[in-house]
């Protein structure tokens, strides 16, 4: 895979992220707006400053149109992308890549989600004329297929590697605790998520992100007009993605321990920032824990923990918020919930707030600190499932070079 | 010679203990249990599976032999639409093989094998039927689930008459002693000592006429099988009629109960599953009038391995079947449907277009890498050739569960969804994920054996979304297929 990247080309001058919840009383629009209206005031602009606009939604709606009528955009292209869950990073690299070609000099990502009006818990996909031969499980039932098969591999009992698991969904409980963005802000043990009823295989409720309604927004400029918006302006230092071509469904050499495209978008964007040792390099990370094997699996193919040493790595408190390399410290989806197109820019927002110096005593990371303190932030947004997935990676930075 | 050339029954995998009945309604159900197709079987699935054993046997060549076939069912799951075309999918029979109903009547079934056995065309019979009746009835607690399947023609070298026909009679009268409104879940019956003076003469009378068609007396019949619906006529006449024989063979009412359309070719199945070289068999069918065909069976019976005996399916059967839960696969109470959103359709261009792998679970392997596809495509995973592929059946290949989940929030017609990946022994190779049917979440394990069967995915718009599941192997690996490992369950 090769591909040039656009490290310190572009830079993100504003962001805005609402609450995400059960926002009863709030549509598509209501959400774009407030965390649009945010962003702007984020980079001191007005929406007509803005030359194109990028939305990420999976269901919430189609076309421009859906943030063109809600803002009252003038002119203006909007274009509606869909990349699965990973709808809200998509927006931001259409984005990033259209102000780096010169064709625009500011460019707003939007990403959105209203998931609490289907009257069903759950994401739940809009159904495409099929031969009804396609699989009806849930993404828990297809994640869950990680924890038999990353046992038997690893040779890890079953019970404990639960356990392991259910320490993944307690970091993330710590760190949402201490945000007011959160859906969930309670700490929960490990024994009270052990416990929590079945969903599938072993999973139970809490190995799994919760829904939620929520919208996020980024704007993008050129990397040199960045300070005429923001003192502490975020620089994009790679943006990779790979969409898998489903062959781990059917290819009996897949044994669901990783996420081969997970892997390369990984390689590709360490090669686009120049990165060579993520671990000790990166202040942060935050990434796609749709499910608590999710989280562990991915520390292994974003190069964080050695093969088979993630689950040592997770008991040993490495990705605590105080830990080696923090994963998660806003909570993740754990905490979050999920509105499919918003998560991605949710996350990117994380790494906002950290890396610049913003976030809130509480769940300060402290990978930043002193003079060798680390600049740099690792966003991880997957969308699928084990086998047939999508996957992005970016790096921010805070200084050139 | 003229014959059957293939033969074999299919019991589902589930049985209603008849005590369950007792239990739940205080009123004696007697002894015993009936089979009862799972919530993703209907006449057509078992039709295919009932299909699939008997043509196994006869070799990959097998699915050219019929020219037509015949379905016949009292529970079509379509009416108006042919069912048999479903079937003939499944089974992959040749495009110029014709496929038919001859449906309602009970007496449908016989009628669909008496025209075979006396035309001139290679016919694979199946009979397939759910019988219903109100909680608590006798057609509840009495009737069965099944399908059989009988291939008839002329005997070659490589395929040889297993059982000759030798001839037969049929009287017809019309009177009323049971009957359904279609669409109804009950069938009703007339006073019974009606029916019994009805049946018995004319099943006598039958069985005379037979004897006297092709010469046989009684005393070299070795077994007398007696299908019918009224079952004191069939005590009655099965009595009369065996007189001098070898006697009666197994109705399987203690077991399977009485599958209706599907009896006939049942019992036979079961009653040429136990006969020697040059044994008679007469089967009777009372049902609307009477009809006695004879068989005998030849030496090539001796030599023929059935896939899968009727008794060794009865015998690997559950019936541990909880009485609301049967109540609710026959649609007699409406359980709490789970809380997700229902199945679209499936979309009848996009099932055509695909018909190999919908309903044959046809693959396709990629010529220059090897690598299989299921379903099939056209550029290949590894490698990436394009429009180099050659088809692959499935449906019989074995495999084994590589990690397997439990699905407790997806939608099923009866949750949870039990959901494994397959590897399929070779030849074949290759991975399908999967759902399990017929199968024990809590048995579940890595390393277990499955094989594919066809089934009804969801319903919906009354639409029967037919594919394939894989179940667990609990009897005897299917002939030719040599299966290394060890069933555990």
């Amino acid at each position: 895979m090769s591909s040039h990247g656009i490290k310190d080309k572009v830079a993100i001058v504003g962001m805005g992220c609402t609450t995400f919840k059960e926002h009863w009383d709030k549509g598509a629009d209501d959400l774009m707006i407030d965390a649009t209206s945010e962003a702007f005031a984020s980079a001191g602009i007005a929406k007509a400053d803005v030359d194109a606009y990028w939305l990420g939604t999976a269901q919430s709606g189609m076309s421009g149109i859906t943030l063109a009528a809600p803002l009252k955009l003038e002119n203006k292209p909007v274009t509606r992308v869909e990349n699965y869950c990973a709808s809200g990073s998509e927006a931001l690299r259409q984005a990033a890549y259209a102000v780096a070609s010169g064709a625009y000099d500011v460019a707003m990502a939007v990403g959105v989600e209203k998931v609490k009006d289907s009257g069903y818990q759950g994401l739940n996909a809009f159904p495409i004329p099929n031969d009804g031969t396609a699989r009806g499980l849930t993404a828990a039932a297809m994640f869950s297929l990680i924890v038999p098969a990353y046992a038997q591999r690893y040779g890890v009992d079953e019970d404990e590697l639960k356990r392991v698991l259910a320490g993944i969904a307690s970091k993330n409980h710590y760190n949402g605790a201490r945000n007011p963005r959160a859906q969930f802000r309670k700490e929960m043990g490990v024994d009270a998520i052990c416990n929590a009823p079945a969903v599938a295989g072993r999973l139970g409720v809490f190995d799994c992100a919760g829904v939620a309604d929520g919208s996020a927004a980024a704007i993008v400029v050129r990397a040199e007009d960045a300070h005429r918006y923001t003192d502490k302006p975020l620089y994009i230092k790679a943006l990779s993605f790979v969409a898998g071509n489903g062959s781990g469904v059917i290819d009996p050499g897949y044994d669901y321990t990783s996420f081969p495209e997970v892997e390369a978008s990984a390689r590709d964007a360490y090669a686009q920032a120049g990165i060579t040792d993520p671990r000790h390099e990166l202040a942060m990370a935050e990434v796609h824990d749709c499910f608590t094997p999710t989280e562990l699996v991915l520390m292994e193919d974003l190069g964080f923990s050695d093969r088979g040493q993630a689950w040592k790595d997770e008991q040993a408190g490495v990705f605590d918020l105080v830990g080696e390399l923090p994963v998660n410290p806003d909570g993740g989806l754990k905490s979050f919930g999920h509105p499919v197109g918003a998560s991605g820019l949710r996350m990117h927002f994380e790494n906002w707030l950290q890396l610049r110096g913003e976030a809130p005593e509480d769940r300060r990371i402290l990978t930043t600190d002193g003079p060798s303190g680390r600049h740099l932030g690792l966003v991880h947004n997957l969308g699928g499932y084990p086998g047939e997935m999508v996957s992005f990676v970016s790096i921010l930075g805070t200084e050139l070079g | 010679m003229r014959g059957i050339l293939g033969f074999a029954g299919y019991v589902p995998h589930h049985r209603l203990d008849r005590a369950a009945i007792t239990a739940a309604s205080g009123t004696n159900a007697g002894k015993g249990t009936r089979s009862v197709a799972s919530y993703d079987e209907d006449t057509t699935t078992m039709a295919v599976e009932a299909g699939r054993l008997a043509l196994r046997p006869l070799g990959e060549g097998a699915r050219s032999l019929p020219g037509a076939l015949w379905f016949s069912s009292t529970a079509p799951a379509y009416v108006d639409k042919t069912n048999a075309t479903v079937v003939h999918a499944a089974l992959r029979l040749d495009h110029e093989a014709s496929a038919f109903d001859a449906n309602g009547s009970v007496r449908s079934a016989v009628g669909a094998l008496r025209s075979a056995l006396r035309g001139n065309d290679t016919v694979l019979v199946v009979a397939s039927d759910m019988r219903t009746g109100l909680p608590t009835s006798t057609d509840e607690r009495e009737g069965g689930d099944a399908a059989a399947a009988l291939l008839v023609g002329d005997g070659t070298d490589a395929t040889p008459v297993l059982a000759e026909y030798l001839g037969g009679a049929s009287v017809t009268e019309e009177f009323l002693d049971r009957w359904r409104t279609p669409g109804d879940v009950r069938s009703k019956q007339w006073e019974e000592r009606f029916g019994e003076m009805e049946y018995v003469p004319l099943g006598q009378e039958a069985f005379k006429l037979a004897l006297a068609d092709t010469g046989v007396d009684a005393e070299s019949i070795g077994q007398v099988v007696v299908a019918g619906t009224h079952s004191r006529a069939v005590r009655v006449t099965g009595a009369k009629v065996s007189a001098g024989t070898g006697g009666l063979a197994e109705d399987l009412a203690a077991t399977v109960g009485n599958p209706g359309a599907a009896q006939p070719a049942l019992l036979l199945a079961h009653a040429l599953e136990r006969a020697s070289a040059d044994e008679v068999v007469a089967l009777v069918v009372l049902a609307d009038g009477a009809d006695v065909l004879l068989f005998r069976a030849t030496e090539a019976l001796d030599r023929h391995q059935p896939a899968r005996l009727v008794g060794a399916q009865i015998t690997a059967g559950r019936d541990d079947l909880r009485y609301l839960q049967f109540l609710s696969w026959n649609a007699m109470v409406t359980i709490e449907p789970p809380r997700r959103p229902e199945p679209a359709r499936a979309s009848s261009s996009a099932a055509a277009r695909n018909e190999g792998w919908k309903y044959g679970l046809v693959g396709s392997r990629d010529r220059s890498s090897g690598a299989l596809h299921l379903p099939p495509a056209r550029v290949s995973f590894r490698g990436g050739a394009a429009d180099d592929m050659e088809p692959v059946p499935m449906a019989d290949a074995l495999g084994t569960i590589v990690t397997y989940t439990i699905d407790r929030l997806a939608y099923s017609p009866s949750p949870p969804i039990v959901f494994a990946v397959v590897d399929f022994d070779e030849p074949t190779g290759g991975r399908l994920p999967v759902e399990l049917t017929d199968v024990d979440a809590a048995e579940v394990a890595i390393g277990q054996r499955v094989e594919m069967t066809f089934r009804r995915l969801n319903r919906s718009d009354g639409i029967q979304n037919y594919f394939w599941k894989a179940k667990p192997v609990r009897t005897d690996p299917p002939a030719g297929t040599d299966d290394p490992q060890e069933d555990d369950q």
